[in-house]
């Protein structure tokens, strides 16, 4: 109940708000946010249609080689994702956007959802979309990043890509150098998978699996997320953004089974451009707290932290044989995962499960929709113990790109 | 044209970067006698093709509320708490519990009630009644057991001095018990009264280790199995919920893991500190070879190894003395321990020595001090040695 209280009073203030600014012209690249990023990709209109559609798809080839044996060299189909949009009317849009993974094994509808625009501040969207908990979940299109891995973070701690079926309301505004968007929703969330996985830890990751999340919410009980994006123009953008809901079973037809558990997120993103374009910062920190049931942890950890950061510096721009405004550029990124955060309670000593890697890049982008990215990714495990790390050094050579 | 130099020249210098890395950023192997896990050399195809299903249901099957966890329990697979195929930490610990009866006889019934710390939503875990008594074991090493599985019952027998015939202050008694139906005894084996050898467990109460699987499921982890079909929470029989191959596997893995190997062997003082060992006597129970009788895996028929163990009860004492006990072993009776792989400890206990059963020991020295009973005189023995013998004692207990 707390929950719908909170969305209705946040969306309240912002509505009242709204009144007294006005919104500026949308459409300036410098006014994008991430919240924009489903809207803002490569879409080709059907000939005298409102729909459009585009897509991306993301492989790659990588050779491992874990303490010292080698894991192979595969191909990997990472995923092939499609989008259709139509413009309904005016201010009535909809989205969808369906992503084949693993080659097809799976298949999950990303997007599917319509939105209503009364002003670029109040927006209404209902149907599945994805959660704003960090940047990248909102933002993950292959061919935006120069790298070929998702970052450990955007998939173990926050499990991208989260999205789930409910509704809610975004705006945004725009003040001299400033756009700030906000975003509130109740969706369906996670089971209790979170802990009852095959991982053997507390995962989000298992528990956003459920088959039936587009059907009913497994706890019976809505999941509130909230961001605020604040956009300096000459600067970059800030978000914080917080999700809450319950994930165990606590009812059956009116019978108290259990405790409501609540699995809550928080998380900061940030993202610079700075010496003219040709730096870009960005990265995310996100903090997860899961309400364990007594005398599962600490192999199930209450607490998980994760962080990344990207460094891409453009070295080159200009033409490469026949295109005209490639792009090579150099970075890395480092990141951090902490399944368990915590001490043990007979030993006193450190809960670890933890993986620290580091991975440079190098890419080209022959076209802004397209790049091919070659990675070294030198990755150290710990497990729940500290014991000796497995270390796992992979070459990854992959491309990217929408269509 | 310039453009296109750039390029290349980027491109060379990332492939000179990589080839670079190759040989010296990825990861290297570790050497063979650092790691407690693998088979033994020389098994054949379908030994190795066994082995690695027993591997991935031992270290990579997770159990879930879907595939039978529980209700209650105390981990979620085998190597959870066994890890790297290593000793654990009192972070895993079982705890069995109980009472003695008013006789003061131990408790004939083979594993003795478990505490299930753990539940899946909708139970409640299980709690250690205040005044029960119990004790507390830490996960042992489970490397080179198939060697252990196959020194012959006479061969333990002889080594067992139940009345101290011969004066030196170590009995040594053997675990008799009743074998559940499931099992067949081993061949050769000797029984005295419906009763047959038991050795492993710390206080020797499994027959074998097809035995110590199943109840491990069961006990553990909430597995009901063909063999061992009571849930453990409601105590009614069920339908397995494990396939009685992949207890097969899981025995055949144990079976098959390889023996721990020393390293510096040929360190003067780790050579010296073996001598010690043997001239202080803590040889008596922690003997150094053993031997195998026959085995269809060939590898393993009659083979010498050095485990340093007994595989016998002895009476450690009353500080070691939990007051609670199983099988036949009285509440201060523990079995010998093999020492093989002792140095190795740390590396699946994160870095620290957990020694003893309950892993109150944390270092070697400390788990000598703690030796009490028939072990005194050897412990003084050790109290009584040079700095140096000592040290190189130490030295010689962790190359091990
Ligand atoms: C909760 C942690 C835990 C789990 C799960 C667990 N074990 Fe153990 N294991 C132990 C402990 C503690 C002991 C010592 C118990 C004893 O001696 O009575 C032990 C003893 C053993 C031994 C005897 C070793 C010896 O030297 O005598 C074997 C073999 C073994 N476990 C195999 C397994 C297998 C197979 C599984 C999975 C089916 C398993 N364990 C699951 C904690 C665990
Ligand atoms: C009377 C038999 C006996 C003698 C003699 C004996 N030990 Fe032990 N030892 C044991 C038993 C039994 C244990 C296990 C006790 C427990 O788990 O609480 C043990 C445990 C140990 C351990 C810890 C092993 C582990 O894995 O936790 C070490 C190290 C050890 N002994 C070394 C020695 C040394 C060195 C000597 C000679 C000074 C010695 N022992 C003499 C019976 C003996």
């Amino acid at each position: 109940m707390k929950i719908y209280l909170y969305t209705i009073k946040i969306s309240l203030i912002f509505i009242f708000i709204s009144f007294d600014l006005k919104a500026l012209n949308d459409k300036d690249s410098n006014n994008i946010l991430n919240m924009d990023a489903v809207y803002n990709r490569p879409l080709i209109k059907l000939d005298n249609q409102s729909i459009a559609i585009g897509g991306y798809v993301e492989t790659n080839t990588q050779y491992s080689i874990k303490n010292g044996i080698s894991e192979g060299f595969s191909f990997q189909a990472k995923r092939l994702t499609l989008f259709f949009s139509s413009t309904i009317a005016k201010q009535l849009k909809f989205l969808s956007e369906i992503e084949f993974e693993s080659g097809g094994k799976e298949i999950n509808i990303e997007f599917a959802a319509l939105d209503l625009e009364f002003d670029p501040s109040i927006n209404l969207r209902g149907g599945i979309f994805v959660n704003p908990i960090g940047a990248f979940n909102q933002n993950h299109d292959g061919p935006k990043w120069d790298f070929i891995d998702r970052p450990l973070s955007a998939t173990k701690i926050i499990p991208s890509t989260l999205s789930n079926v409910g509704f809610g309301i975004y705006g945004k505004y725009f003040v001299s150098n400033w756009v700030l968007g906000y975003e509130t929703y109740l969706s369906n969330g996670f089971d209790d998978k979170i802990i009852y996985n095959a991982e053997n830890r507390t995962s989000l990751s298992a528990g956003k699996a459920n088959s039936f999340k587009f059907e009913e919410s497994f706890s019976g009980t809505p999941m509130f997320t909230g961001k605020i994006a604040l956009r300096n123009r000459n600067y970059g953008e800030i978000g914080i953004s917080y999700l809450k809901g319950v994930y165990n079973k606590w009812q059956n037809d009116g019978i108290i089974l259990d405790k409501k558990r609540n699995v809550s997120i928080i998380a900061l993103d940030f993202n610079t451009t700075l010496i003219e374009n040709k730096l870009n910062i960005n990265g995310e920190v996100a903090k997860v707290f899961v309400e364990l049931q007594e005398g599962i942890a600490p192999q199930f950890g209450n607490e998980q932290v994760g962080f990344y950061s990207d460094i891409i510096y453009n070295i080159y721009k200009g033409r490469v044989l026949n295109w005209e405004n490639a792009k090579i550029s150099l970075g890395f990124r480092c990141e951090f995962v902490d399944f368990n955060v915590g001490e043990f309670y007979e030993t006193k000593t450190k809960i670890f499960d933890e993986i620290w890697s580091i991975t440079p890049t190098l890419s080209f982008r022959p076209v802004g929709s397209s790049v091919i990215k070659i990675n070294y990714k030198y990755e150290i495990n710990y497990d729940i113990l500290g014991n000796l790390p497995k270390k796992i050094g992979s070459i990854q050579f992959g491309f990217s790109t929408y269509f | 044209m310039n453009n296109i130099k750039i390029y290349i020249i980027i491109y060379i210098s990332f492939l000179f970067m990589i080839a670079v890395a190759c040989e010296s950023i990825l990861p290297t192997a570790i050497n063979d006698d650092e790691l407690l896990d693998g088979p033994i050399e020389g098994l054949n195809n379908e030994q190795i093709t066994q082995f690695s299903r027993g591997d991935f249901a031992f270290n990579n099957q997770i159990f879930t509320t879907e595939s039978g966890l529980g209700p209650i329990f105390v981990s979620t697979s085998c190597g959870s708490c066994h890890f790297g195929d290593g000793k654990g930490t009192p972070e895993n610990s079982i705890i069995r519990f109980g009472k003695l009866d008013s006789m003061g006889n131990p408790y004939q019934i083979l594993g003795s009630p478990q505490l299930q710390y753990r539940s899946i939503t909708g139970y409640s875990p299980e709690k250690l009644p205040i005044n029960a008594l119990f004790f507390k074991v830490v996960p042992p090493a489970i490397t080179g057991l198939g060697y252990l599985a196959l020194v012959s019952d006479s061969d333990i027998i002889s080594m067992s001095d139940p009345d101290d015939k011969d004066n030196d202050g170590i009995s040594g008694v053997v675990s008799w018990g009743v074998i559940p139906k499931y099992l067949n005894p081993n061949i050769n084996s000797i029984q005295i009264n419906g009763q047959y050898i038991f050795r492993f467990g710390k206080k020797a109460t499994s027959y074998n280790l097809f035995h110590q699987t199943v109840k491990a499921y069961n006990q553990d982890i909430g597995i009901a199995s063909q063999q061992e079909p009571i849930d453990v929470w409601s105590g009614h029989e069920i339908e397995p919920e494990i396939s009685s191959q992949t207890v097969i596997d899981v025995h055949a893995y144990l079976n098959s893991l390889k023996a721990p190997i020393q390293r510096n062997q040929s360190d003067e003082e780790i050579i010296n500190g073996k001598k010690i060992f043997v001239n202080i006597g803590c040889g008596g129970c922690h003997k150094e070879t053993l031997k195998t009788g026959y085995s269809d895996i060939e590898v393993l028929s009659n083979k010498v190894f050095h485990p340093y163990t007994d595989l016998l009860l002895h009476n450690m004492g009353s500080d070691l003395d939990d007051g609670y006990t199983e099988g036949s072993a009285k509440t201060f009776e523990w079995r010998t321990p093999a020492l093989w792989g002792l140095g190795l400890s740390p590396n699946s206990q994160g870095g620290k020595f957990y020694l003893m059963h309950d892993g109150r020991a944390n270092s070697i020295e400390e788990a000598i001090l703690m030796h009490g009973g028939e072990a005194t005189l050897r412990k003084l023995n050790f109290q009584n040695l040079p700095s140096k013998d000592k040290n190189n004692l130490l030295k010689f207990l962790n190359s091990l």
